[in-house]
């Protein structure tokens, strides 16, 4: 069994309630770390939704022979567009972790291509958010992969202690 | 087991077979920039392509065994993020709990420093496909 989350300082500092714009947010977000390393762009967002790109790289492949592309910088692609996605229909920067993900993966990415992550915020409450999404390689209709997942929203009230 | 090779995206994260377990890869990956997500933090999808990495190791080791020389295709993972993950390596194991004739199920966890408190815990479903036409 999980121990039940514990009160505690949010895992990082950003201003309370500073304000976030979707895309110089997610630009900005996407030059750093792993996200950084993996060469995630911008692309568009929505009212509660977020799309990032990341361009078919050599050195991600995770079956040398075709190509194809591996599926951890999928997931990650998909982690990062949903998180945004969060804080895009929040309109604010608010401290997140995720829960859980779970990634269907329907087909093989086709080699050389760019992957795309559409990724919307369907239900926010008060300590958690729900998202969806899907990463494709050029149409939508057709993606490679679909995910559902819940972010923990750290610095929610709902775990203060009276 | 023959010599397994990570792919090449698993190269560039870093990650690396740090030793074998009862025939089972333990796959190990130190912490980096490219591996961090909020400062100071694994990022959430490196913890996963790390876990990835580790259900195909042991599958690929359980089928092995078997003699069974199906290609393993990923259908699905889930991911509990238990414990954020910090400036420390990171392991992660599979357990193969079934492999069958069309399909295989395995458990994936991961841990840091102290294995009883996992970073990260996922099952992952593969589909077992005929090989290719030699």
């Amino acid at each position: 069994m999980n121990e039940p989350v514990e009160p505690r300082k949010p895992p990082f500092k950003l201003p309370d309630g500073m304000t976030f714009d979707p895309q110089n947010g997610a630009r900005a977000f996407v030059k750093h770390g792993h996200t950084g390393f993996l060469g995630m762009q911008y692309r568009a967002h929505g009212e509660d939704w977020m799309e990032l790109a990341m361009p078919w790289r050599e050195d991600l492949v995770g079956v040398e022979e075709t190509g194809v592309l591996a599926s951890g910088p999928i997931i990650s692609l998909l982690d990062n567009a949903t998180s945004m996605s969060v804080w895009t229909r929040q309109g604010i920067f608010s401290p997140q972790v995720t829960l859980d993900l779970r990634i269907d993966y329907v087909r093989a990415a086709v080699p050389g291509k760019t992957i795309i992550a559409r990724a919307e915020c369907y239900q926010i409450r008060r300590s958690m958010a729900f998202v969806r999404g899907v990463a494709h390689d050029g149409d939508v209709n057709d993606p490679v992969a679909h995910t559902a997942g819940i972010f923990m929203l750290v610095g929610s009230t709902e775990w203060t202690r009276k | 087991m023959s010599e397994y090779k990570l792919p090449p995206y698993a190269r560039a994260m870093g990650m690396e077979i740090d030793h074998i377990e009862d025939g089972v890869p333990i796959i190990g990956m130190d912490f980096a920039d490219r591996t961090q997500g909020r400062p100071g933090y694994l990022h959430g999808g490196a913890i996963g392509g790390l876990l990835e990495m580790a259900g195909y190791a042991a599958l690929r080791a359980e089928l092995e065994r078997q003699g069974n020389d199906a290609r393993m295709k990923p259908i699905n993972i889930n991911i509990e993020y238990l414990r954020g993950g910090v400036k420390e390596r990171t392991y992660a194991r599979g357990e193969v709990l079934r492999a069958g004739r069309r399909v295989a199920n395995v458990r994936v966890e991961a841990w840091q420093g102290d294995r009883e408190k996992l970073v990260a815990s996922s099952w992952m479903n593969f589909l077992l496909a005929a090989p290719k036409e030699a």
